[in-house]
């Protein structure tokens, strides 16, 4: 028992707020994540009672070709969610805010900037309902190529095992990219604007104060947008629920959405659990990380 | 600043031009989808079989829209979208004042520790407690039921907004709330007439998120909220996606509907979302 106590003015009287926010989170968060946890080590149909048989279901995970296409194809997302969004929002933040800025003024870049997000707050439903409509074989991207007399580059977008993942990875880009954008344009602002002017005194080109200046300013921003997408590209499930339900095969398949299957279409609760469980691990490891990484930094 | 805004106008030239073009046409291609959808929705069939999908609407007609409108009862779906989204917002943000306020102004004992709770339940996968949840919310009558769903989603997001509160409080004046314990102020008298007042700026901002967050939630809705009179808005709609595939247009219109009422709280609430994307990620 360590005997460190607060004085106690500060201290008494407050941990009574604390109480219905930390049980409610207990009671909802934090039993069913212990259950799932435990399902994970049974089997079970999710009726009558699940049979213990200890880690079983995680030696299946290891062998079940379904498993490794997910996480093949979570690289992809992360790529499309984190990285390309990332550098992109990157070199589009400082040609908005260092370049179009100074010459054209502020108003530009609002405008520029709303457009380029909007994708970000449309419901995932939604988006997939729009997307899936204009890549459909008949859609109005393959009219659009047919009328550019570019008929050849038509395909079955969502449809082709080989091309679905590269569709999908454009589409996740596409809702992304907007964060990252106006992290880094904020992030820009505080900026001290004799730090540009000198640096262009200097004679330095815009390529170099963006990789002299903007990129190491933006470092903090681009270490939380790769972290926080990491972690949204490892538990991505609408995007791929809507777009193309982890097909064709499992071209597509992600493991929150194979777990999904295995809980609510082939009522194998225990096995989906273990999927579940291993992508939580994954999460609270790559969140950890970062976590400890950021508190080591600030002392 | 006006000399400033002169000699930055002056230096304005065919290749700055040409930036700004080469800009907005790419933002312009972002929004492309969204137009596609706006024209197609105002189609007939006939119109659209027979110019296709990239072409102006030969006349607008509203009827695709008000179809789709009565067979997703497209009424009931707002009324559930705005009913669950409010109550999440009222939920998780009294949830995180409370909480924000014993950690981050009342500095309770092993406030780390707590912290370190919240902050590792707001990452940690919805995928990681559907299942016990249905289970449970089954047993508890709690499914398909906008009651349970409300609290279970507010409750999620109260771990966001506890971290973010109470790295806000932590820099509170204490000098403010010892000179109100002197006056004989509670606990209560506190929370309520100094620090709640205060924070309204974070406060608003932490709706409107969570106001969005919520009206774009996917896997709990589908799971929890079945039956039609308890859907909300995106998943109301995408079930068209499986039904209506041989009707375009009906489609085009589906997808119309989901769009606007985000586009027009984001016009709205611009400001506020993008501060509060900026707080969420940087505190």
């Amino acid at each position: 028992m360590k005997t460190i106590h607060q004085p106690p003015a500060r201290g008494r009287g407050y941990a009574v707020f604390l109480l219905p926010g930390l049980l409610l989170s207990l009671l909802f968060l934090a039993v069913p994540l212990v259950m799932t946890f435990f399902y994970s080590l049974t089997q079970w149909q999710g009726i009558g009672s699940p049979l213990f048989i200890g880690p079983d279901n995680y030696t299946r995970l290891l062998g079940d070709a379904d498993f490794w296409a997910s996480f093949r194809n979570i690289a992809f997302v992360i790529l499309g969610m984190a990285v390309v969004p990332t550098l992109l929002g990157l070199f589009l933040a400082a040609l908005l805010f260092d370049y179009i800025g100074k010459k054209h003024g502020d108003g530009v870049v609002a405008l520029l900037r709303s457009g380029l997000y909007l994708p970000q707050v449309i419901p995932v439903a939604v988006t997939g309902l729009m997307w899936g409509w204009i890549l459909a074989p008949e859609g109005a991207l393959n009219s659009l190529l047919d009328k550019a007399g570019l008929k050849s580059l038509a395909h079955n977008w969502l449809g082709d095992p080989d091309l679905a993942l590269w569709t999908v990875l454009g589409v996740l880009v596409w809702i992304q990219l907007g964060y990252p954008l106006v992290l880094f344009i904020s992030g820009l602002q505080r900026i001290d604007p004799e730090l540009y002017e000198a640096a262009s005194l200097d004679g330095a080109s815009w390529w170099k104060r963006f990789t002299r200046v903007t990129v190491p300013i933006l470092r903090p921003e681009v270490y939380v947008v790769l972290v926080t997408t990491t972690i949204a590209g490892l538990k991505v499930f609408a995007q791929i629920f809507v777009l193309t339900g982890g097909g064709p095969g499992n071209s597509t398949l992600v493991p929150a959405y194979f777990a999904y299957q295995n809980f609510f279409e082939r009522a194998d609760v225990g096995y989906g659990s273990a999927i579940s469980s291993t992508i939580t691990l994954l999460v609270l490891l790559v969140a950890g990380s970062f976590l400890t990484r950021q508190a080591r930094e600030e002392i | 600043m006006s000399t400033r805004a002169k000699a930055t106008a002056s230096r304005r030239g065919p290749g700055s031009y040409a930036v700004v073009a080469a800009v907005t046409v790419l933002t312009l291609a972002f929004l492309a989808p969204f137009l596609v959808i706006l024209l197609n929705s105002f189609k007939t069939s006939a119109d659209y079989r027979a110019h296709g999908s990239l072409s102006w609407p030969a006349s607008w007609n509203w009827d695709v829209l008000g179809d789709v409108w009565q067979r997703v009862d497209f009424t009931q779906k707002l009324v559930n979208s705005v009913e669950t989204s409010l109550g999440v917002v009222l939920i998780a943000v009294v949830l995180a004042l409370f909480n924000a306020y014993a950690l981050g102004i009342g500095r309770v004992r092993w406030r780390t520790a707590f912290l370190v709770f919240f902050l590792g339940v707001n990452v940690v996968p919805q995928e990681g407690l559907v299942y016990p949840i249905y289970y449970l919310f089954k047993e508890l009558g709690l499914y398909d039921g906008k009651l349970g769903y409300t609290i279970l989603v507010g409750i999620t997001y109260s771990a966001f907004g506890t971290y973010l509160l109470s790295s806000v409080f932590s820099g509170f004046p204490r000098e403010l709330i010892e000179a109100a314990s002197m006056d004989g102020a509670g606990r209560w008298t506190i929370l309520w007439r100094i620090v709640l007042p205060m924070s309204w700026p974070t406060l608003s901002v932490m709706c409107v998120l969570f106001f969005v967050w919520s009206w774009n939630e996917f896997l709990y809705p589908l799971v929890l909220l079945i039956s039609n009179e308890n859907q909300t808005v995106p998943l109301g709609l995408s079930v068209m996606q499986g039904q209506y595939t041989s009707d375009p247009t009906a489609l085009s219109a589906a997808a119309l509907l989901g769009v606007i009422p985000m586009i027009v709280f984001f016009i709205l609430f611009q400001r506020s979302l993008t501060r509060g994307v900026t707080a969420g990620a940087v505190k």
